[in-house]
Parts: C-alpha cells; sequence; structure tokens
C-alpha cells in the first residue's frame, strides 16, 4: 500500500530556509531575554562559570609569561672559551676570525690576560692577594654568543663540542645547568596547568549541563505541550542550547575580567620582584585575540554541556 | 482517517489495555468515543498520537501506517492532528496569542502570517479581541476555547478531543460541541472521547464504545479501500 510522504513543512524551499535564520536568531535572542528575566539564579551561574574559567586561563598568563622570560634568558646563554697557557696573542687572533665564520655564532668575545687580572682585581676583593702571585694565573678566554638557532642546551652543547676541538681551546665551558632545571621547572608548570585547565573545564561542563538540566526539568510541561503540538526536538532543543552558550559567552568575558584586574594587581609586585633580578619586564595580561579565543571555547563549553544534559533529559520527557 | 486493524496493546507489566480493537473513521467523519475510565480510552487516543505504539495490529493515521513513522518522523504526522485537552494543556506563563500561535511557531511561519492565522482562530472560537490575555484571566470555558483555537490554527485534517467538556456545565459543553461541528462541517474529521453519555445521547454522531479494551458492537471494517 503506497504512503504519501510525511511532508517536512508546508512552506516552500526559499521560505524555509530564510525562517530557518530567522527563528535561530528569535530563539538566541529569547534565551537571551530568558537569562534577563531570571537575574538571580543566571548570575550566580555565570560567576561560577567566570571563576572556573579563570583559573585555566590565569595558568595560561602565567606560563605565556614565565616562557618569555626564559625565552629571554635563554639568548643569553654564552659559551666560554679557555685558552691554552702560552698561546700567542697571534694566535688567539687568528683562532677569534676562524670562529667568528662559524654559522652557528652570533658574537664573539676577547678577555686577554691582562684584562682577565683587572676584572678580577676589582671585582673578587683579592686583588690584594693577586699582588703577591708573582705572574697572572688566569687564562686568556674566548666568550662566544651563538646564535638563537643554537642558544638551547641541546644546540650550544653542539657548538661546544665542535669549539672545543680548536687546538688553541684548553677547556671550553657552557653554564647550562641552570637553564636546563629552569626549562624542566616551566614544562612541569606546563603539565600542570594542562591537567587543572582539563579539570576545570570539566567542571564547567558539568555545572552547564545541570544548570540546562534544571531549566528543562522547570519548563517541562511546556516541553510537553509542544512535542504534543509537533514541535522536532531540534526546535524543542536550540533554546537550551543557546542558553549554554550564553552562559559560556558571559563566563568567558567575566573570566578576562577576572584575569585583567589580577594581572593588574600583581604587575607590581612582580616588577619589583624583577627589578631585583634586573630585569625590566611587566606582564602580559590576555590580547584582544586572546578575549576572543576564550569566549570561543567558553562558548563551546558552554554548548557541549548543554547538549549533553538536552539529550539526556529531553527525550524523557514524553507527554502523558 | 483513522484505521485501526485489530490492534492490542499490552503495558510492560503485562497490563492489557486494548484487545483486538477494529474500527474505521472516515474522511470528513465525526464520531464520539466513549466508555468507562480504564476501558482503554486514553490509550486509544496515546496511539493516534503515536505516544504510544500497537502491541500488535496496524494504525494508519492520515494514510500513514504509525509502524513506518519514525522517532524522527513523529512530530510531523502530530502536525496532522489537532489536540485537545480536558486540562486544555495551556501555558500559563505565556499570552492567548502565543499560546494559540504556538502550531505555527514551531512549522516556522513569519510573524504576519502567524498573526493573520492566530485572529483567523481565536474568531472562530468566539474569543476574537482576547489574544493579549493571560489564559489565567479567562473563565474554565474560554481557556477550553484557547485550547481548541490552538488545535485548529494550522488546519489539521483530523480533530482529537479528549474530554473536552469534562470541566463544562452542560450550556457551555453545547457550546463547544457546536464548534466542534462547524469545523466537521468545513470537513475536518473529528473524534470525541467523552464520558458524557448524556451529551452523546443528543447528538446524532456515532459512538464507538470501549469495555474493558474491547470495541462494543459489531466489527464494523469494511475492506480497506481508498478514501482514508
Amino acid at each position: 500500500m503506497s504512503q504519501p510522504q510525511l511532508n517536512r513543512s508546508k512552506l516552500p524551499f526559499t521560505g524555509r530556509i530564510v525562517m530557518f535564520f530567522i527563528r535561530h536568531i528569535q530563539q538566541a535572542m529569547a534565551s537571551m531575554g530568558e537569562l534577563w528575566r531570571n537575574p538571580v539564579s543566571s548570575i550566580m551561574t555565570m560567576a561560577v562559570l567566570g571563576v572556573s574559567l579563570s583559573l585555566p586561563a590565569a595558568l595560561q598568563v602565567l606560563v605565556k609569561n614565565a616562557e618569555s622570560i626564559t625565552r629571554s634568558w635563554e639568548s643569553a646563554a654564552q659559551i666560554s672559551l679557555f685558552i691554552d697557557e702560552g698561546r700567542s696573542e697571534q694566535a688567539i687572533q687568528s683562532l677569534i676570525t676562524r670562529i667568528k665564520v662559524f654559522p652557528e655564532v652570533a658574537d664573539v668575545s676577547y678577555v686577554s690576560r691582562d684584562q682577565a687580572l683587572e676584572e678580577f682585581q676589582t671585582l673578587s676583593g683579592f686583588g690584594d692577594a693577586l699582588s703577591y702571585l708573582d705572574r697572572n694565573p688566569l687564562p686568556a678566554v674566548v666568550m662566544v654568543t651563538p646564535t638563537n638557532r643554537y642558544s638551547s642546551p641541546e644546540g650550544a652543547r653542539e657548538l661546544l663540542q665542535k669549539l672545543q676541538q680548536q687546538p688553541e681551546v684548553s677547556f671550553g665551558r657552557l653554564d647550562i645547568e641552570w637553564l636546563e632545571r629552569l626549562q624542566a621547572v616551566v614544562s612541569l608548570l606546563e603539565r600542570t596547568v594542562s591537567a587543572v585547565a582539563a579539570l576545570l573545564i570539566l567542571a564547567v561542563v558539568l555545572i552547564i549541563g545541570n544548570t540546562i538540566r534544571l531549566a528543562i526539568m522547570n519548563r517541562r510541561t511546556e516541553i510537553e505541550v509542544m512535542k504534543l503540538v509537533g514541535a522536532t526536538e531540534g526546535f524543542i532543543q536550540r533554546p537550551f542550547l543557546y542558553t549554554g552558550i550564553w552562559y559560556g559567552v558571559i563566563g568567558g568575558v567575566l573570566a578576562w575580567i577576572i584575569i585583567n584586574l589580577l594581572v593588574w594587581y600583581l604587575d607590581g609586585a612582580l616588577a619589583e620582584l624583577l627589578g631585583l633580578y634586573g630585569s625590566q619586564m611587566s606582564m602580559q595580561a590576555l590580547s584582544f585575540n586572546e578575549l576572543l579565543q576564550l569566549v570561543g571555547v567558553a562558548s563551546f563549553l558552554g554548548w557541549l554541556g548543554s547538549y549533553i544534559s538536552v539529550r539526556q533529559h529531553l527525550r524523557a520527557i514524553e507527554p502523558q | 482517517m483513522i484505521r485501526f486493524e485489530q490492534v492490542s496493546k499490552v503495558y510492560p507489566g503485562g497490563q492489557k489495555a486494548l484487545t483486538d480493537v477494529s474500527f474505521h473513521l472516515k474522511q470528513g467523519e465525526m464520531a464520539f468515543l466513549t466508555g468507562h475510565s480504564g476501558a482503554g480510552k486514553s490509550t486509544l487516543l496515546k496511539l493516534m498520537t503515536v505516544i504510544e505504539r500497537p502491541s500488535a495490529g496496524k494504525v494508519w493515521i492520515n494514510g500513514h501506517n504509525i509502524a513506518d513513522i519514525s522517532r524522527n518522523q513523529v512530530p510531523y504526522l502530530r502536525r496532522h492532528i489537532g489536540m485537545i485537552f480536558q486540562n486544555h494543556h495551556l501555558l500559563m506563563d505565556k499570552s492567548v496569542f502565543d499560546n494559540v500561535a504556538l502550531p505555527l511557531v514551531i512549522e516556522g511561519f513569519s510573524l504576519g502570517e502567524i498573526r493573520k492565522r492566530v485572529d483567523g482562530a481565536l474568531d472562530m472560537v468566539g474569543l476574537y479581541g482576547k489574544d493579549k490575555h493571560s489564559p489565567v484571566m479567562l473563565s474554565g470555558g474560554e481557556q477550553q476555547r484557547v485550547g481548541i483555537a490552538r488545535a485548529i490554527v494550522n488546519k489539521p485534517p483530523l480533530l482529537l478531543a479528549d474530554e473536552p467538556t469534562g470541566n463544562l456545565d452542560p450550556k457551555l459543553s453545547m457550546d463547544i460541541l457546536r464548534l466542534f461541528e462547524t469545523f466537521n462541517d468545513a470537513g475536518t474529521s473529528v473524534l470525541i472521547a467523552t464520558h458524557d453519555l448524556g451529551l452523546i445521547a443528543r447528538m446524532k454522531y456515532r459512538t464507538l464504545t470501549l469495555k474493558q479494551g474491547r470495541m462494543l458492537g459489531a466489527n464494523e471494517l469494511e475492506p480497506a479501500g481508498p478514501g482514508y
């Protein structure tokens, strides 16, 4: 027996497309209005979301700043080459000329034995003791600054190997241990941030899911009526999905505001601390691009939380 | 319009609600469905609106076998059916206009079209100009008529009414039935479930009677043909 196809809509195709967008905008605005009309509960939820999102974002800011600090220190990595005693000044100059043309080398500076002695006398405070020695015990030093590409611990070590093969060099020294430690600390920090961020993101999804669940329960009768008069699940779930997205958007903006307040509060103290280390850096807050990313991620989380909730609870509601 | 062929319904747990029910409501026909509470009226209505599905037998609604209708298609089938309830299922926090407009909003009509049709539907049930009221401000009879306006606003070929006069006095009940007659005159098929036997007696329409899950009277099913 042939059956007529169930017609999806009485409207023509183009009208359907236009109405699809109009309806989406209407439902998005209606969801916003719904939040506006119940300000107390929605503000509480948004505040919770803002705080939850601000923590991973704050950690992100921390990592970003830590990275920029280590980067500035990394580029200061230098290799000291101690020259064999008894090499003539000419031999040393020819060594310097040779090293300068290495592609890995950015800059070379030279501290002669006499200069080294002078420096030691003024800086160490043992100047008087040195005058008892009958000859200068200090070696000449060639300081090599690697190019950016070779300033990482591995790259610098490689360059050090190469430089140590020069006959004039007695031994070379790369003071890199502290740099490796710093890198280890930063990567530990990054991992911690990822783990904490993952947990907090999960919390955001659960909070939104639960909020939407309550909203669905509150509108149970309305959902039953809509199902009875022929509303599709898509139509019924859309306002809830938009509510979730709005929660995410506003939570994200709140988090951004919290971060900027936090950076503003910490910046003075940090500048003082870094000033003690002779560094001139200030903390970077979130840029506009990062604000967009934060809000984008937050609204996706809002959508995800409400989608999970809607999938679970909307189907369970059937007209009686 | 509605055709049941040897339909049985057993709920999980073994409770038998309908046994071997067959009947045919023709296109443009108006009929009553009656029986004591527990006789299976609600189950029958739930099968027609695909809230429940039959355990055995076939149910045809407006030419569609509901066994062939997937979960996703159910809403589209329900748009062919205007439903009216005893407790009218109005949304009390929305205006009369919003309540009546709901089926049109769901189908995606433009606002202008919605306004035109809602005004028309409210005019038919005698509530023209009350669109801005809240249902709470209306009397029981008026609320029921809002429910009827919502059921007919998208001009469905079939009206199902579940105890539409349950809470109303005889005069108001008669008014509501007259309203159904006007829709029937316009070609809409109407099935009214009621236990108000006095009301049925005063009307000339066919009566389907359920007793303990069975349809009383001769098995009036003719062979399947065109026209349903």
